[in-house]
């Protein structure tokens, strides 16, 4: 069996419910726990997607201003970034693009990038459109999802399509840091083929996949990715950056 | 110093009309005396800082570069990283400073409970009527901490503050160290750039109440390190630090509410109160194993500097690198961190953590976490090397597989479980039923021995007479003007005894109707007993890796 062992790391500014969205996916026991995260948390995951291990070791970081000089020392060698902000918090969401380039800045390698809008249970509050995060998101070259952390919604998609992300990173073989290699308990033999993991028809798939954007989302068509079909976007650049900053209505001072 | 005094005189003229707490004092401090001057403090914290100030070099940097040369590895950090970070970090402030300052106090305020915009504390009873005020400020004059109330709201108190100390500072040259009046003692130290000011109804001496705002200034370097705030202070005077502060409110809040000032009952405050840490009563074999299997498992790994284990606020082991030790002071911030932190139970953490007397300029990277889900006991490996993670978390889960192997986890476990863990302890003092607690400390450790709290100092009023009475006798014995080796006192509901050795200094309350030859045979028995148990209550010397 293939594993492939990625860093992930989580990233956004205070408050807006990391370390929440990761609990919440990995033991789904939600402790009524408000104290906010000192330094760095570490926990590891495992998603199987048919022939494909993933070992995700996720760093979920605390989003205070002092720990932001030592951001530089979690995201070293990290494979992707979840990107989380407060849907109800446009600050939070203007915040996303200084992480942007912050990365763009200190990493060289590919890196897959999930941009995550929490708290869409708070409709009522919602202050970042939909579209907006969305076209943001497009232009960094990155997937966009809702999630609740309240109702446990859209959680396992952001993982998935992180580790599937990765998948494509390994396939491609761009990146240094990633670490991809056969499991000697693999109980199936020379299954080398690539993009096994994405026939998503075949039964024996642990996991049917469920709505998953890979490469540039299109909105409101369900699309399935397929070995052919993707849409490959280059990892983000500065120019994208600057096409994604949209003026929100709503918003003023 | 053109920038203070603009406020000042703000802050002066606003003295008359508002502040009724602060008017009283203003009134009465003709009589009473404004300062008590630099002579009455504590001679042991200025040493301390004086210390602090000689080592002008900071050991974690030393560290890493001995590291650098030896192992020659690229992945080690030069010293001269964190100093860059910083800069790019003041730099990222500067430029966030405008738009975030605004949204973050409107944020702050909307989580306090009580939002009236204009809410008089200074006229509010419940306020006024605390036992206790810690404020802190910059030297600006700007709000950063206040334990009671929002700080945001008693910016005219801030205002009258710093213009006590600004006076005192410049028209005298001197520095203000308390104010006496109405029974409140107002105790003021400055520190880098910042003012931390108690106000206090209890029965705590200047000196206590100066080394509880020491506690509280070094677990704010503890959170920013003192280079990187003085940096902040330099490059803009007004800089509002609690913007870097937020989320370690509950740290300093923690750190404060160990007495009964907030009706809390508890052994905690006697670790501040006598300056040392209580450790964690395990048979001598036990401890030995425990130590042996850190040791085992951590003295390849070149850039540990520490690996502390911590159950119920008690130390059970220290194990250090050669030449380096932790204050008790350090050592207290670490305590304070685990009791507040919950989270730490549940997942691997990796937090930079600065110890300010070890070195107040740089972090150690702590590898923190509970040895199993089935121990409580906590874990942490301070490392001067960032990217030790993993290194740290593969030697945490060997040491952990080990004790449980040799059942240190049960002992741990048996001791944590038993409904006091100093139940035997407990059997000892009934035996001498008259002897109602106690504090033993040894001369050569900063280790404290103390017996639960029992009948009848587990209501709040009867234990904060006990702390009164603590305070009282350790602040006489400890007197620099004339300091005191014995006292026995009868007073109306106790006998107080404080008694310094050479080896040990010994503060015990008995009952009333003891006579005087009994006291003394009970303290004999007592000592004796002590020095027979003295390794399983004591660590005579940390071990090294």
């Amino acid at each position: 069996m293939r594993v492939i062992e990625g860093k992930v790391v989580v990233l956004g500014s205070r408050g807006v419910g990391k370390t929440r969205l990761v609990i919440k996916y990995i033991n789904s026991t939600l402790h009524r726990n408000e104290e906010p995260t000192i330094g760095v948390s570490f926990f590891t995951c495992k998603i199987m997607l048919d022939e494909v291990k993933i070992k995700l070791q996720i760093w979920d970081t605390a989003g205070q201003e002092r720990y932001k000089a030592l951001a530089p020392m979690y995201y070293r060698n990290a494979n992707a970034a979840i990107l989380v902000f407060d849907l109800t918090q446009y600050k939070t969401f203007a915040e996303i693009k200084s992480w942007i380039q912050e990365l763009h800045r200190n990493v060289q390698d590919p890196m897959i990038l999930t941009l995550v809008g929490n708290k869409m249970d708070m409709h009522a509050e919602r202050a970042v459109s939909r579209d907006e995060a969305h076209l943001f998101a497009n232009s960094i070259g990155a997937t966009y999802f809702e999630t609740s952390t309240e109702t446990d919604q859209g959680l396992e998609q952001v993982f998935l399509s992180t580790a599937l992300g990765l998948v494509r990173l390994a396939d491609e073989g761009k990146s240094r840091s990633l670490r991809s290699f056969q499991s000697c308990e693999s109980i199936y033999k020379n299954n080398n083929t690539a993009f096994s993991h994405l026939n998503l028809d075949n039964g024996s798939a642990a996991f049917r996949l469920p709505y998953v954007h890979i490469g540039i989302p299109v909105d409101g068509e369900d699309v399935r990715t397929s070995g052919e079909g993707r849409l490959e976007t280059p990892s983000w650049s500065i120019e994208h950056i600057a096409l994604g900053e949209v003026e929100h209505t709503s918003w003023c001072c | 110093m053109e920038i203070e005094q603009t406020p000042t005189n703000v802050a002066t003229s606003d003295t008359n009309s508002t502040s009724e707490y602060l008017d009283a004092e203003g009134e009465s401090d003709p009589d009473e005396g404004v300062a008590d001057g630099v002579d009455e403090q504590d001679d042991y914290y200025q040493e301390q800082e004086r210390e602090a100030e000689a080592q002008r070099h900071s050991i974690i940097s030393e560290l890493r570069g001995e590291l650098g040369t030896r192992t020659g590895n690229a992945l080690s950090p030069d010293p001269g990283a964190e100093s860059g970070q910083s800069k790019d970090l003041a730099a990222s402030v500067e430029s966030l400073a405008l738009s975030a300052s605004a949204s973050v106090k409107t944020e702050d305020s909307g989580n306090t409970v009580d939002d009236e915009p204009d809410h008089d504390y200074q006229n509010d009873s419940a306020w006024c009527g605390q036992k206790k005020h810690i404020f802190i400020l910059s030297e600006a004059g700007k709000p950063i901490y206040s334990l009671h109330g929002s700080e945001d709201k008693l910016v005219t108190l801030f205002g009258v503050i710093q213009a006590l100390v600004s006076f005192v500072q410049h028209s005298q040259q001197d520095a203000i160290t308390s104010i006496h009046a109405r029974g409140i003692k107002f105790v003021f130290i400055q520190r880098n750039s910042l003012i931390l000011v108690a106000a206090s109804r209890t029965n705590m001496s200047v000196q206590q109440l100066q080394r509880q705002l020491s506690d509280v200034y070094n677990q704010i370097l503890s959170t920013l390190t003192y280079s990187h705030m003085s940096k902040i202070f330099e490059k803009r005077k007004n800089f509002d630090l609690r913007r870097l502060l937020s989320g370690s409110e509950r740290l300093i809040y923690n750190l404060l509410s160990n007495d009964s000032s907030s009706k809390r009952v508890s052994n905690n405050v006697f670790d501040f109160l006598t300056n040392s840490i209580r450790v964690f009563p395990l048979a001598t074999s036990t401890r030995s194993n425990i130590i042996s299997a850190i040791q085992a498992n951590c003295s390849k790994i070149k850039d540990l500097v520490f690996a502390v284990l911590i159950a119920n606020n008690q130390l059970i082991a220290l194990v250090r690198m050669k030449k380096y030790s932790i204050h008790p002071a350090d050592l207290r911030l670490i305590f304070n961190l685990i009791e507040c932190s919950q989270s730490f139970k549940t997942y691997e953490n990796w937090t930079p953590i600065c110890l300010p007397i070890f070195d107040k300029n740089g972090y150690l990277h702590a590898h923190v976490s509970y040895l199993a889900e089935d121990c409580q006991a906590c874990l942490l490996l301070l490392s001067v090397d960032r990217n030790a993670f993993f290194t740290l978390s593969e030697a945490k889960a060997r040491i952990t597989e080990k004790l449980r192997k040799n059942h240190c986890l049960d002992a741990i476990n048996e001791g944590l479980q038993q409904p006091y863990n100093d139940a035997k302890l407990y059997e000892q003092v009934l035996s001498v039923p008259e002897l109602r607690h106690f504090l033993y400390k040894p001369k050569t450790t900063a280790q404290l021995l103390c017996p639960m709290l029992r009948h009848p100092y587990k209501s709040l009023e009867e234990f904060e007479r006990l702390e009164a009475v603590y305070c009282n006798i350790l602040h006489r014995i400890h007197n620099n003007a004339r300091p005191l080796k014995l006292i026995y006192e009868v007073r109306e509901r106790e006998i107080v005894l404080a008694w310094v050795t050479a080896t040990y200094e010994l503060y015990a309350v008995f009952e009333p109707i003891v006579d005087k030859a009994t006291v003394i045979k009970y303290v004999d028995k007592l000592i004796k007993w002590i020095e027979k148990e003295y390794d399983v209550y004591f660590i005579r010397t940390h071990a090294t890796f």
